[in-house]
């Protein structure tokens, strides 16, 4: 308890208006995990993120953010320390794609401080090193294809330097070498700077290779949660997903891959 | 490790566009049924109190250029800053109703007799209440449960700008035609203004606006990629759509009470920023400003001279100009449009 614990969900129930997406969720993330956030369209997937950064309100239980409950936390502290990429506008951002990760600074502002300071410059310089965006900062976003975009997301989401970070489907739209290169990254920043990852997929075989646990929502519920091997199971897949998959082994490391069985 | 690189282009700009404001200011001022030139205009500034022209340019070009520098500027942010909140290029500062709130005051003002029994100062006070009166409209019924919904907050303005328009037109249906003229006037704008206290408060509100809005342009920049990705980079979303919600609306109230409705301004100026110095507020804001100044009151001089003793109604002169010149921008440029 205490320090190592990143993020401490009891009891969450949230939705919209009136409607209740999500039903009574519990679940505890250690710093430095890499979680993975997984289960059919109108799960509650992305219910459950925004409840975590704080867009919606919980209508019950609780969320604690390294021992605090979120919503006790000031707006601009919380984005200090939880970065979201949520999933490409349909509209690309109306800047160059320096000028976009240089806004992942601005939680680290003061008051009325409208320009940057050389570190926050080195800042988002290293964060588009970091995710090989830096050859195309001079170019606008909507000059960038999907894959670049994506990449221009996450590095300003490491500008903004959090100890949690949060993506919503970010390999949604790219195509397998850019899927790959998207989460190779986050493991990499997983493993050297020990940032807790948790991530929505829809892709259950990339969920089972990079995760080291993932939590399955079926019917804004939580249906199970635990390392991939125990999750992606022939009956729980069926039962959750509604149909007849096969599941396989990666050789090696003997991850779960599940293949859906044609018709 | 490299700076970032546009600090000194935005300098460059900002102080490209002040130096053109100045010239701007010293050619209108020189301009006019009296021609004075610029050596005289400028010696005539240091010392000559008591002449003729003195007069002139003190009492009758100088507060003209001050109320344009103040209006052109404050319609011009109050664009910025609602094209970038609604994250809508086709919305200006007349779009959610309040020139239209603007015009039934003075409307009702003149019809009622009220602008003879206590003066002219009476129309930019009209004026102002039907503007505050719209904005309170439409920021009740836009807002739910405390939360600005920026369509439906958009939608409202467009409607109570139509019932506006409605009823100024039953209002001009029924009224003697020498009330006719006096809205007929005021509806197409002018910067004639006889009031200096009045002049210089609008350009004291114009210049607040100025600090407040660029104070406000790296919300402004957050909230321009979406009111969610805003949230996650720590902006205090509601808050920050009702003060630019109530700022805009404010400035263009001040600036359309007192001069009537001047289009186009706050519609192209800040699309003409963005076309040139990109899309970021903090640049956009300045600059928009003084475009906008610059070309209210060149569109002024021009209303003045072109068809002497005549005076244009300037509305007519930013409308013909500003489009014409606007489309050529967008033809000759790559831009996104």
């Amino acid at each position: 308890m205490g320090k190592s614990m990143m993020l401490e969900i009891n009891g969450l129930s949230c939705g919209y208006g009136k409607r209740v997406v999500l039903h009574g969720v519990s679940f505890t993330i250690k710093r430095g995990e890499f979680v993975g956030v997984i289960g059919p369209n109108g799960s509650g997937k992305t219910t459950l993120l925004r409840a975590i950064t704080g867009l919606l309100r919980p209508f019950e239980g609780t969320i604690s953010l390294e021992g605090r409950e979120t919503h006790e936390i000031a707006r601009q502290e919380l984005a200090q320390k939880v970065a979201v990429v949520t999933q490409l506008p349909d509209a690309a951002p109306p800047f160059s794609v320096e000028e976009f990760v240089l806004m992942g600074r601005v939680p680290h502002w003061g008051r009325f401080q409208l320009l940057e300071t050389q570190k926050d410059v080195e800042k988002a310089e290293s964060a588009m090193a970091l995710t090989g965006i830096a050859y195309a900062r001079d170019c606008r976003m909507g000059e960038l294809s999907g894959g670049e975009q994506q990449l221009a997301f996450v590095a300003r989401a490491l500008a903004q330097e959090p100890r949690l970070l949060l993506l919503d489907e970010p390999t949604a739209h790219l195509d397998i070498g850019h899927q790959g290169k998207t989460m190779d990254l986050l493991r990499q920043l997983n493993k050297e700077q020990s940032l807790t990852v948790v991530v929505v997929l829809h892709d259950l075989a990339l969920a089972s290779l990079y995760c080291q646990r993932l939590i399955l929502l079926h019917q804004g519920r939580l249906r199970k949660i635990g390392p991939p091997k125990r999750v992606l199971t022939k009956e729980l897949v069926e039962e959750v997903y509604q149909t007849t998959v096969k599941v396989m082994q990666t050789p090696g490391r003997g991850r779960p891959i599940i293949l859906p069985r044609a018709g | 490790m490299r700076l970032t690189n546009n600090k000194p282009v935005w300098w460059g700009w900002t102080l490209s566009l002040a130096i053109l404001l100045v010239i701007v200011c010293l050619f209108s001022l020189g301009v006019g049924a009296v021609h004075i030139p610029l050596q005289k205009v400028l010696v005539l500034l240091t010392r000559g109190r008591g002449t003729p022209e003195y007069t002139i340019l003190f009492a009758v070009r100088l507060p003209r250029i001050l109320l344009g520098l103040a209006v052109g500027g404050g319609l011009a942010i109050a664009g910025v800053m609602l094209q970038g909140m609604f994250r809508n290029p086709l919305v200006e500062p007349y779009t959610l109703g309040i020139s239209g709130g603007a015009a039934l005051g003075v409307a009702l003002n003149i019809v009622a007799g009220n602008a003879a029994r206590f003066g002219l100062f009476s129309l930019p006070v009209s004026g102002f209440l039907g503007a505050l009166g719209i904005i309170s409209l439409v920021y009740l019924l836009g807002t739910r449960k405390s939360m600005v919904k920026l369509s439906r907050l958009l939608l409202i303005g467009v409607m109570v700008s139509f019932i506006t328009s409605a009823l100024i037109m039953l209002i001009m249906a029924m009224t003697k035609v020498e009330d006719l003229q006096g809205i007929i006037f005021w509806i197409m704008g002018s910067l004639q203004e006889p009031n200096t206290a009045l002049i210089g408060a609008i350009l004291c509100i114009s210049l607040s606006g100025l600090i407040i809005s660029l104070m406000l342009s790296v919300n402004l920049n957050a909230l321009s990629l979406g009111e969610e990705e805003a949230f996650h980079l720590g902006v205090r979303v509601e808050r920050l759509k009702k003060i630019l919600f109530l700022l805009a609306s404010f400035i263009t109230g001040c600036c359309v009470s007192v001069t009537g409705i001047i289009g186009f301004v706050g519609l192209a100026v800040p699309h003409a920023m963005r076309l040139l110095v990109g899309g970021d507020h903090r640049i956009v804001i300045p600059t928009s400003y003084l475009a906008g100044a610059i070309f209210l009151i060149l569109c002024d001089t021009l209303a003045r001279v072109a068809m002497a003793p005549m005076e244009l109604p300037v509305g007519v002169i930013t409308g013909l100009v500003g489009g014409g010149l606007f489309i050529y921008i967008l033809s000759g440029k790559g831009s996104s449009f």
